[in-house]
């Protein structure tokens, strides 16, 4: 079968549970304590909950759903971060993830500097990032701080620098989590612009938001996720719809 | 993880060679960041060792005695070899634990982080074998043949490196107490390997001990080769290559096993 026509994510029956309790357990005497007071085995939690989707290529499609919803460890899961407890994840295509802006700067190093290490996180070599180097600086609109230090920068000049890196290098996938809030509007809307250009060249999206404005506007499917569970899966608009009222008679 | 033991250690190569862009750049950071913002920078590289070995030089000459031809090359051969491993040893422990924000936001193989950090240790050797060459031309010791072998005792080393530093990242992020344990730890590693004393100074049951102490056969190696023109016997090089293969097998084991839940303890 042609690999180009089978689902570029698949997610079948995922389940991620977490033992709270170890978590916690870190040093001898927590340990003994936990283990007396018989806390040690129970407080799982279900961040997921048998939950199964698949994304072909060229969808966009968003993950809704309130504060501690599953969404994402969803993504961590998708993106091969986190392995599920139970069930399988399979992705077929590199992934840019910008689950959360700058995650990959070293806060010493320059913005110049930054560019290329974020960019062999991502997988690409140094010829290929200088290739892309002007446009990465010319989207950012940091030319005149490239040889400042990043730890110098504020929070929304290392959102832009982040974003330019994760939409400049070309993958299959690119994830986004919530990270648009953090640009001035006018940065919001280059990067709405970018995203929809993107899309229209085929890339495919997966991206989380509270936004329901900003989902509708990007992504022709939603699927929304309550404590972990799939509560719904479909177009956008009507998922979106069903989120809201929930959300306003309280049932969510 | 149901896979043989063959199969990751293809896959492990194969990352490697995708990976190496990153491991470049990650290496280049570790440089860039130590001597950022130092006057001399990469000079301290060669300088360190050098002051390192006056300073001990001094001490253990005239505050205790020996008698071991060119004392300052027997030093600071042996501590360059020393460094290297401390070094790799104690940034590789914490390499994980310090990469948490990346490894929990992006899929890359975890091991690049440790190995990457053993590279740059590396890296600063051999900065540091410049120092040794002034030590040689310095005290005017003669130049053998054998010292194009030198490389040779280094090799071993890196692979012995890499495996204590993948096991180490590991164990770390279960057992935060590594951290504290493992610098007493490698400090008794230094006094039990002759580095500024003569092996022939231990008594008996305890040279014979230091044929389980791999730093030993390294820096023994070493000197052989760069101070004394001498090739050893084949036992030699055999416990440098045990050693060093061993010592790679075991860490990525660890490694492989322990990675899996790396996440939910960072």
């Amino acid at each position: 079968m042609d690999p180009n026509t089978l689902p570029l994510v698949e997610v079948n029956d995922v389940s991620m549970r977490f033992n709270l309790a170890q978590e916690k357990t870190e040093t001898l005497k927590e340990y003994v304590v936990k283990l007396l007071k018989g806390k040690l085995l129970f407080n799982e939690f279900y961040a997921l909950k048998h939950v199964s989707f698949t994304v072909n290529r060229g969808e966009a499609v968003a993950l809704i759903g309130r504060n501690g919803s599953g969404k994402s460890t969803m993504l961590k899961v998708i993106a091969g971060v986190m392995y599920p407890s139970t069930g399988s994840r399979v992705v077929r295509g590199t992934i840019a993830p910008m689950i959360e802006l700058g995650a990959g700067f070293d806060m010493d190093l320059t913005a110049r500097e930054n560019i290329y290490l974020n960019g062999a996180v991502l997988g690409h070599d140094r010829a290929y990032m200088d290739e892309h180097f002007d446009s990465i600086i010319e989207f950012s609109e940091l030319r005149d701080f490239i040889d400042v230090p990043v730890k110098n920068f504020s929070s929304g000049m290392i959102a832009r620098l982040g974003f330019a890196i994760a939409t400049e290098v070309r993958a299959d996938l690119l994830v986004v989590d919530e990270v648009l809030a953090v640009g001035d509007f006018m940065f919001q809307q280059k990067c709405m612009k970018r995203l929809e250009s993107m899309l229209a060249d085929g890339t495919t999206l997966l991206f989380v938001s509270h936004d329901s404005n900003a989902v509708r506007k990007l992504c022709s499917r939603a699927i929304w996720l309550d404590h972990g569970d799939k509560r719904a899966d479909g177009p956008a608009d009507e998922v979106c719809t069903l989120y809201e009222e929930a959300m306003r008679s309280g049932k969510a | 993880m149901k896979d043989s033991f063959g199969t990751s250690l293809e896959r492990f190569l194969a990352h490697l060679k995708t990976y190496q862009p990153l491991i470049h750049e990650l290496v280049s950071r570790d440089l860039k960041v130590k001597y950022r913002r130092s006057f001399l920078g990469y000079v301290w590289s060669i300088l360190n060792p050098l002051l390192m070995m006056v300073l001990q030089t001094i001490i253990f000459s005239f505050m205790f005695r020996n008698d071991i031809p060119n004392y300052p090359l027997y030093l600071i051969c042996g501590n360059t070899l020393f460094t290297f491993f401390n070094e790799s040893a104690n940034m590789g422990l914490t390499s994980i634990i310090y990469n948490a924000a990346l490894i929990k936001k992006v899929y890359i193989p975890k091991f690049i982080f440790p190995l990457s950090r053993v590279v740059s240790s590396f890296v600063t050797m051999s900065f540091s074998l410049v120092a040794v060459l002034l030590v040689m031309l310095f005290t005017g010791s003669p130049l053998h043949w054998t010292i194009l072998l030198f490389w040779v005792p280094l090799l071993f080393e890196l692979l012995f490196c890499c495996g204590i530093a993948l096991a180490l990242s590991s164990l770390t992020v279960y057992f935060r107490d590594m951290q504290h344990l493992f610098s007493v730890l490698t400090l008794g590693w230094m006094y039990a390997t002759p580095i500024f004393y003569p092996l022939e100074q231990l008594p008996g049951f305890a040279q014979t001990l230091m044929k389980f102490n791999p730093m030993y056969h390294y820096i023994n190696l070493f000197r052989n080769l760069v101070m004394y023109g001498n090739i050893p016997g084949p036992n030699t090089w055999l416990a440098c290559a045990v050693a060093g293969v061993g010592m790679l097998a075991i860490g990525l084991l660890v490694f492989r096993k322990l990675q899996r839940n790396f996440i939910l303890y960072i």
